[in-house]
């Protein structure tokens, strides 16, 4: 198979982090409660479908798109609307199910589906609830189905902390997988991209219909738009929609069965955790079975639904993210250390700076934890940003622009390549503790407005 | 250590939200802060953090200005003592530098601390760590016999004009520890210039004369001192800055913990040699026949380039342009030595004058990344009409 490009990048860093999950599978207590986040799926505004109470079939919808009624989110299990969860201003913050145990599934007739035009095969996808999967860059929203994409992305090699191995969970679903692809294919005129780590050729070898490429080099080699700068770059007014490796194969699944698939395979990971291994479960499944399963290391943690730099909080009682093959647990931080600014003192405490003696045990796994390591201060250091930012764009100078909200120059330096989630790595080696991934989204959320 | 962590939290009830002195809560933070890494945890963004911190950054770039200092020191005692051909000790000399220099530094920090911590209450934000640096630097680019009262009202000057006019940290244009010393300068030029102000007691006690070497030289006079003396700094000068070696030191730790920019210390003494080796095949005068070398290590340079010259805030920031902006330094400070016949010394002009044009610098190289994109766009658009 032919590789079309290597991307081999320099800048970024790998966090060596204890805990990294063990490639087996531990079975899980079956999971009685599942939940969909609308805050998952940046920039969708949910219009309810079911009310509390009414009893629903796994694949049917919950609610739609407010701004797309065609874009369906439905539900991964069958059984009851236990609840809606309300915050602020009555925004929907969670909508859960009670699993009733039955398998009960709306059916799609999906025997010919080869045969069905692109508008057919988007609406089909649509109604099933399979849509969601399909993201678009720029901004980072769920793809507009009336777009035609420049290119679809699929990346199976991520590269953040304590990454989940795509390899290892697509292992028994390259057949769906490859499913998932002939549709992808179908989406667009354009080329489908497969990412893979430089071990390439793996099990996505056999993967044809793609434009291969492979990706080396320390966080946050893994992220999409660095890829796509390098192979499709994003001009105005340009889409590339992107997909997760294991929603690839949810929607190959979808389409041999015609039932909605939400499988979702996770690494329980992070320094908290006893014996990290990977389990399978469903989209938006409760968290608790988890902890039941899983021995944790300290009394107070922090559960994240990803990775330690992009990822979600949140708490026993929650439910797993739409999109994450990951959830991290780590200990909190809330502790004093007595004269800790000093330089060349705490060097257990993880650094990229030549100020901690901890950048010499290159090989060894760190104990993190949440504290912050600092205050907030005025932006002073610079140079910082640009050494863990592989892309080619001036990450402070784009921060600026997005803090003054100057449109314009938010354009200009690059806002429409970018995701939050690019700015993980400097949220953690930022001197100054400033919130990039906070400053970006807000940014886009005023592109969205404002440009759209 | 939980004894006193009780202490101060109890200390600290008053400040808190809601209680009666919760305004002031930026001030007793800054003390708390300073014993303790606070126990706050992440509530956005990434969960993890690194250890670095601007306290962290700041106190490192304080261990790398320690040799120069202790040295600068040690150095106004010696230069008192060969000229007044007492006998001493290593300790006399220390002592009698220390006399002179503590004092500086107390008004100095004493000063530019309150006015820091005044904004912080009144802006409401936390105290940040930058003028702890500020503070030093200002005392150590001063002539030793300048009265105290300069000294606060020139630290007075930059914190209030240079730094918290323009937003506060952060945000000011020009090196505000180097804005002190443009204020004396100008304000009071016969305790800044001259050949009675480089050495303790100069003007007092006579058969003391102190002429710094640029001066001598701009004055057309022999220079009588090896390029060793040169080096090591047993030479007249603001306090901290005659000795080139133990700069060197202070460079090297910024340069290995990444705190300072090697890319615009490497660009400035590439500079001033370039500009040094020109004027030498010139040579039409004495400072410009003065060997490029020797140019390196005379005068202020080496202290500016390395301490004021990489002030993040006021350098450029972007890395192309911190190349450019450390070339261009070197080479103004070299110009103006040479041509400026009033004022020997050009590396404090020569930064402030580059301080101002840093923006413009980064404004060029991050335009070059607008105009590419732009490039690609219109590229694209031009495919799709086509």
């Amino acid at each position: 198979m032919e590789i079309i490009k290597k991307i081999q990048n320099r800048r970024g860093a790998q966090l060596h982090i204890k805990g990294s999950a063990e490639k087996v599978f531990t079975k899980l207590p079956t999971p009685t409660r599942y939940a969909l986040t609308p805050d998952d799926f940046f920039g969708t505004i949910p219009k309810l479908i079911k009310k509390e109470g009414e009893k629903i079939q796994a694949g049917a919808p919950l609610f739609h798109s407010k701004n797309n009624p065609q874009i369906q989110f439905v539900s991964p299990v069958s059984g009851t609307v236990e609840a809606i969860e309300r915050g602020a201003r009555r925004k929907i913050e969670k909508i859960i199910i009670k699993s009733d145990g039955s398998q009960e599934s709306v059916k799609h007739e999906v025997k010919n589906w080869s045969k069905l035009n692109r508008e057919e095969l988007k609406s089909l996808l649509m109604q099933s609830g399979n849509w969601p999967f399909f993201k678009q860059r720029p901004y980072g929203t769920i793809a507009n189905p009336e777009d035609s994409p420049k290119a679809i992305f699929v990346s199976t090699h991520s590269t953040c902390p304590l990454a989940p191995d795509f390899d290892f969970i697509l292992a028994n679903d390259i057949e769906a997988f490859r499913e998932g692809i002939s549709v992808l294919n179908k989406l667009s005129d354009q080329a489908v991209f497969l990412g893979s780590d430089a071990s390439f050729p793996g099990i996505f070898e056999q993967i044809k219909e793609v434009q291969h490429y492979t990706i080396s080099g320390p966080h946050p080699s893994g992220s999409l738009s660095l890829h796509i700068q390098e192979l499709a770059p994003l001009n105005m007014g340009d889409r590339v929609w992107v997909v997760q490796p294991e929603d690839v194969a949810n929607i190959g699944r979808f389409i041999t069965t015609g039932q909605f698939s939400a499988k979702r395979t996770l690494a329980i990971a992070g320094n908290s955790v006893e014996q990290p291994k990977y389990i399978t479960t469903k989209i938006g499944a409760e968290v608790s079975p988890i902890l039941k399963e899983f021995k944790l290391r300290f009394p107070q943690n922090r559960l994240i639904n990803g990775d330690v730099l992009t990822g979600t909080a949140t708490t026993a009682d929650g439910f797993i993210g739409y999109y994450n093959n990951q959830i991290t647990i780590i200990p909190e931080g809330n502790e004093y250390r007595m004269f800790g600014w000093l330089p060349f003192k705490d060097n257990h405490v993880l650094s990229l700076s030549n100020t901690s003696f901890s950048r010499l045990f290159k090989k060894k796994d760190f104990e993190v934890n949440t504290n912050l390591n600092g205050e907030e201060r005025a932006l002073v250091v610079t140079g910082e940003m640009e050494k863990v930012f592989p892309m080619d764009i001036y990450p402070m100078q784009l921060l600026k622009a997005c803090l003054v909200e100057d449109i314009e120059k938010m354009e200009a330096l690059g806002i429409y390549e970018v995701v939050p989630e690019d700015f993980g790595l400097i949220d953690y080696a930022n001197t100054s503790k400033i919130e990039a991934q906070e400053i970006i989204r807000e940014g886009i959320e005023l592109m969205i407005k404002e440009v759209g | 250590m939980n004894a006193l962590r009780k202490q101060l939290d109890a200390l600290k009830r008053p400040f808190g939200k809601g209680q009666k002195f919760e305004k002031f809560a930026p001030a007793i933070n800054a003390f708390d802060t300073f014993l303790f890494v606070p126990n706050h945890t992440t509530q956005k963004g990434a969960h993890i953090r690194d250890a670095i911190d601007l306290k962290r950054t700041m106190v490192t770039v304080i261990i790398a200005l320690l040799p120069a200092l202790i040295y600068g020191i040690y150095n106004t005692g010696y230069q008192y003592y060969i000229q007044t051909d007492a006998p001493f000790t290593f300790i006399d000399a220390f002592l009698h530098g220390a006399l002179k220099i503590v004092p500086m530094i107390i008004v100095s920090y004493v000063v530019g601390l309150s006015i820091e911590f005044g904004f912080a209450v009144y802006r409401g934000h936390e105290v940040n760590e930058g003028y702890l640096v500020t503070g030093l630097l200002i005392p150590m680019i001063m002539p030793v016999d300048i009265p105290l009262w300069m000294v606060g009202i020139s630290t007075a000057f930059a914190v209030l004009i240079a730094k918290e006019a323009f937003g506060g940290t952060g945000m000011n244009i020009l090196n505000p520890a180097l804005t002190a010393r443009a204020f004396a300068f100008f304000a009071y030029p016969t305790y800044m210039s001259g050949n009675k102000v480089w050495v303790s007691e100069a003007s007092t006690v006579d058969g003391i004369s102190g002429e710094t070497i640029l001066g001598s030289l701009a004055a057309g006079q022999e220079v009588n001192y090896s390029m060793m003396e040169m080096f090591q700094g047993a030479i007249p000068g603001s306090i901290a800055e005659t000795s080139t070696l133990w700069v060197a030191v202070g460079a090297l730790i910024l340069i290995l913990t990444g705190i300072g920019s090697w890319r615009i210390i490497t660009g400035g003494i590439l500079g001033a040699a370039f500009m040094g080796f020109l004027f030498n095949l010139w040579g039409a005068n004495a400072l410009m026949s003065f060997s490029w070398i020797n140019h390196l290590i005379v005068g202020g340079f080496a202290f500016g380039i390395v301490f004021m010259a990489t002030d993040p805030v006021s350098a450029a920031q972007t890395n192309k342009g911190k190349w450019i902006y450390g070339i261009l330094t070197g080479i103004f400070c070299i110009m103006i030595r040479v041509f400026n016949p009033a004022y020997p010394e050009g590396v404090m002009l020569a930064i402030l004058l580059m301080n101002v044009f840093a923006p413009t610098i980064d404004h060029y190289v991050v335009n070059a990344n607008i105009s590419k994109r732009k490039k690609r766009w219109s590229n694209a658009q031009e495919l799709k009409t086509a």
